[in-house]
């Protein structure tokens, strides 16, 4: 693809669409040709930003410009300004703080996106992760020494704990309080974990960070070990992950030899070893007490909960369990600063995430944005719009453990505030687009395919509430189900969320939940028509009583 | 890496595998591991092995063969039963299945004659599906020994498996 220089974005919401927005997109298009721009400016869509008042909105990327509101005679001017002379048009600029969506909180970064802010991914792609040398070259190893040299562990804490960072492996809770729970915790030996067992279905930004820059982690890891007074560390990487393995375990034989790890680091008397172990093949290890019982060498069958890992984890000592993205951010939040950290992503998320984006868009891959854009704008800019002849019909956010949602939320900001005031899981960050083409019945079908084969059997409402209500699914699927089935499906769901002993078999229960809250007509079609509406499931005939 | 079984002896292999990962209790699951990949699976004998190498008076390590077993079973990348020269794991997931994972399986499994676990009688292939690979930008993905196809379509399944003696 070719790289353009700058992306016009304008807003396309009914309101805008009202007052004018397709016509000046027309406009602005004329205007582009006309400076011969068209092959360097790109124009797209943004969704509404929840003010009607400077509608149609126009942002100028790489500046991040907000104009507002633009009439269609105003195009040629902008264009003439800000893209050919290269200066903001300042008549029309928005009157500032009238947003109250989360454009303003974007920022460019050159190279990249036009929007796309890396700080988990900042060297990812751009160093030979093979070669500590250019980890360093690019800061790193700078942050731990800054923490050993200049910091107090409860100075680290407390920087961690301001940034308002938060767990990204799915659940978001504050990592400052998690590191000051295990600080807190009685006990002299304590453990540091990394959770690399990234088994999420349409998850892979973890293998993204410790295949392109191992480094980091291990870095992210010694200061943990620091701040809370451990001098070991696992990171339990999934079996499946062999490159990223084989360059974790050369990582960790260069800093040793550097002396970035191992004994008396940088002649501070602090010392931090950290051991590779891989899983082999079991989805339920992302469970962080699954994860500890596999790593003590047994079945991973999550534990009852409390008491939980900052007190009693690996071998029943203090044990702090982040995973790969959250200690992604840790250096770059220790060298800049809390404040700086805050300067991304919304006040109640701060910081970027890392999203997978895939399914029937017509980019697939790995970005890093700042936490509160919206589905609508991956999709739109990211993700290159959706594939020819597909509309967007729902999205899974957050691979199987996450949410199911239909196209009227892709406005919704994601980050973990709005969504959890939505009723929708942030996840893992997968995002799975799927057009009108995608049965629902068939979806759920597969998600529940998945939680009864990854089920670890320990309790029963997880262990049979899968295969029933895979079996229930299954039926529909077939054209052979009954109305009573939803009901049935709906308090069997609601028995999993309540009893399960672990997140898997409480979140195996959301699809079904997704599925009877915004596509129940669909499942309805199924049973009372015999038929799927989206041509997706093979209907068993029908049975012909003699 | 199957040929080397004929040759070796399986308490020579857990030996290996025993000094390479320490006679420890959590270092059980990287011993399977490399028994289950030096043999292909873990046959009845490699459990006995195991057993009577750890519990020996030095090593005092001591496990039970069922909670050999017990691991063994649990975890997917381990196999109990004797697999076929080339295992082929399909990613059943819904990214994949999203982007035309089914069509891919139907074709794999009309071409084999192989429903999910099953091994022919050549001993040539087994074929089993899988979670998540991680390897979702390219859906649907399937796995042969180490070698990973993705954006596959059902027309390029042919092709493939003719790659593989």
């Amino acid at each position: 693809m070719q790289t353009k220089r700058a992306m016009i974005l304008v807003s396309n919401d009914p309101e805008s669409i009202r007052l004018g927005a397709n016509e000046l997109i027309q406009h602005l298009t004329e205007a582009l040709v006309a400076y011969e721009l068209q092959d360097e400016v790109e124009i797209s869509t943004l969704s509404s930003v929840g003010t009607s008042n400077i509608l149609p909105l126009v942002v100028v990327y790489p500046e991040s410009t907000v104009y507002g509101p633009v009439k269609a005679a105003d195009a040629r001017f902008l264009v003439e300004e800000h893209l050919y002379k290269g200066r903001i048009a300042e008549d029309l600029l928005a009157p500032p703080k009238q947003l109250s969506g989360n454009i303003g909180w974007l920022r460019a970064h050159k190279g990249y996106n036009p929007a796309e802010q890396r700080i988990v991914l900042e060297r990812a792609g751009r160093i030979d992760p093979e070669n500590i040398e250019e980890f360093i070259a690019e800061d790193g190893y700078q942050a731990l020494g800054k923490a050993l040299s200049e910091m107090t562990p409860e100075q680290v804490i407390e920087t961690i704990e301001k940034s308002g960072l938060q767990g990204r492996g799915g659940a978001g809770f504050p990592t400052g309080r998690k590191w000051k729970f295990v600080r807190l915790a009685k006990g002299e030996k304590k453990y540091i974990i990394c959770n690399a067992d990234e088994s999420e279905p349409g998850t892979f930004k973890d293998r993204i960070v410790l295949e392109g820059d191992p480094h980091t982690i291990l870095e992210a890891m010694a200061i943990a070990g620091y701040a809370l007074g451990a001098d070991e560390g696992y990171i339990y990487i999934r079996g499946e992950y062999g490159l990223a393995y084989r360059r974790l375990q050369h990582a960790i034989e260069q800093a040793e030899e550097l002396g970035f790890l191992g004994k008396d680091i940088f002649e501070t008397g602090f010392n931090f070893h950290i051991h590779l172990h891989t899983g082999a093949g079991a989805y339920v290890c992302g469970e962080e007490t699954a994860l500890i019982e596999s790593l003590e060498g047994k079945r991973g069958e999550p534990r009852a909960r409390p008491p939980y890992p900052v007190t009693h984890g690996l071998w029943n000592k203090p044990t702090l369990v982040n995973n790969v993205e959250t200690l992604a951010n840790i250096p770059a939040i220790i060298r800049n600063g809390a404040e700086w950290y805050r300067s991304f992503g919304t006040p109640t998320s701060p910081g970027t995430k890392v999203y997978t984006i895939m399914g029937n868009v017509n980019f697939t891959g790995v970005i890093e944005v700042p936490m509160g854009i919206t589905l609508r704008e991956v999709i739109n800019i990211y993700a290159k719009g959706m594939q020819p002849g597909s509309i967007l019909r729902m999205a899974q956010t957050g691979g199987s453990s996450g949410s199911i949602i239909p196209a009227s939320l892709q406005d919704t900001p994601m980050d973990f505030e709005s969504f959890r005031k939505a009723g929708v899981s942030l996840g893992s960050g997968a995002l799975l687009i799927c057009d009108q083409n995608i049965c629902i019945v068939d979806l759920v079908k597969v998600l529940l395919q998945f939680f009864r084969f990854e089920s670890c059997g320990k309790c029963t409402p997880c262990r049979v509430g899968t295969q029933r209500a895979y079996e229930i699914v299954d039926r529909i699927s077939q054209g052979r189900g009954r109305l009573e089935d939803l009901d049935m499906l709906s308090s069997l769901g609601q028995e999993m969320e309540r009893a399960a002993n672990c997140g898997l078999g409480q979140t195996a229960a959301v699809p079904i939940r997704d599925m009877l809250k915004h596509f129940r007509t669909e499942a309805e079609a199924h049973i009372l028509l015999g038929s799927c509406p989206a041509g997706k499931c093979e209907m068993l005939p029908e049975v012909e009583y003699v | 890496m199957i040929a080397r079984t004929i040759e070796r002896d399986v308490s020579e292999i857990v030996q290996e595998a025993i000094e390479k990962h320490g006679a420890k209790r959590d270092a059980l699951i990287p011993i399977l591991s490399e028994v289950n990949h030096e043999l292909g699976y873990i046959p009845a004998e490699a459990f006995q092995e195991i057993q009577r190498q750890l519990n020996a008076e030095e090593a005092h390590t001591f496990v039970s063969k069922s909670q050999l077993f017990g691991l063994a079973s649990f975890y997917d990348m381990l196999s109990t039963e004797p697999r076929g020269r080339h295992v082929i794991k399909f990613c059943e997931n819904a990214p994949c299945h999203v982007v035309g994972g089914k069509a891919v399986w139907d074709r794999l499994s009309d071409t084999l004659d192989l429903k999910n676990g099953e091994t022919t009688a050549d001993k040539k292939w087994t074929l089993v599906t899988t979670s998540c690979l991680g390897l979702c930008s390219v859906g649907p993905v399937v796995l042969i020994d180490d070698d990973l196809y993705g954006n596959l379509g059902p027309d390029q399944i042919d092709e493939i498996l003719a790659r593989y003696e």
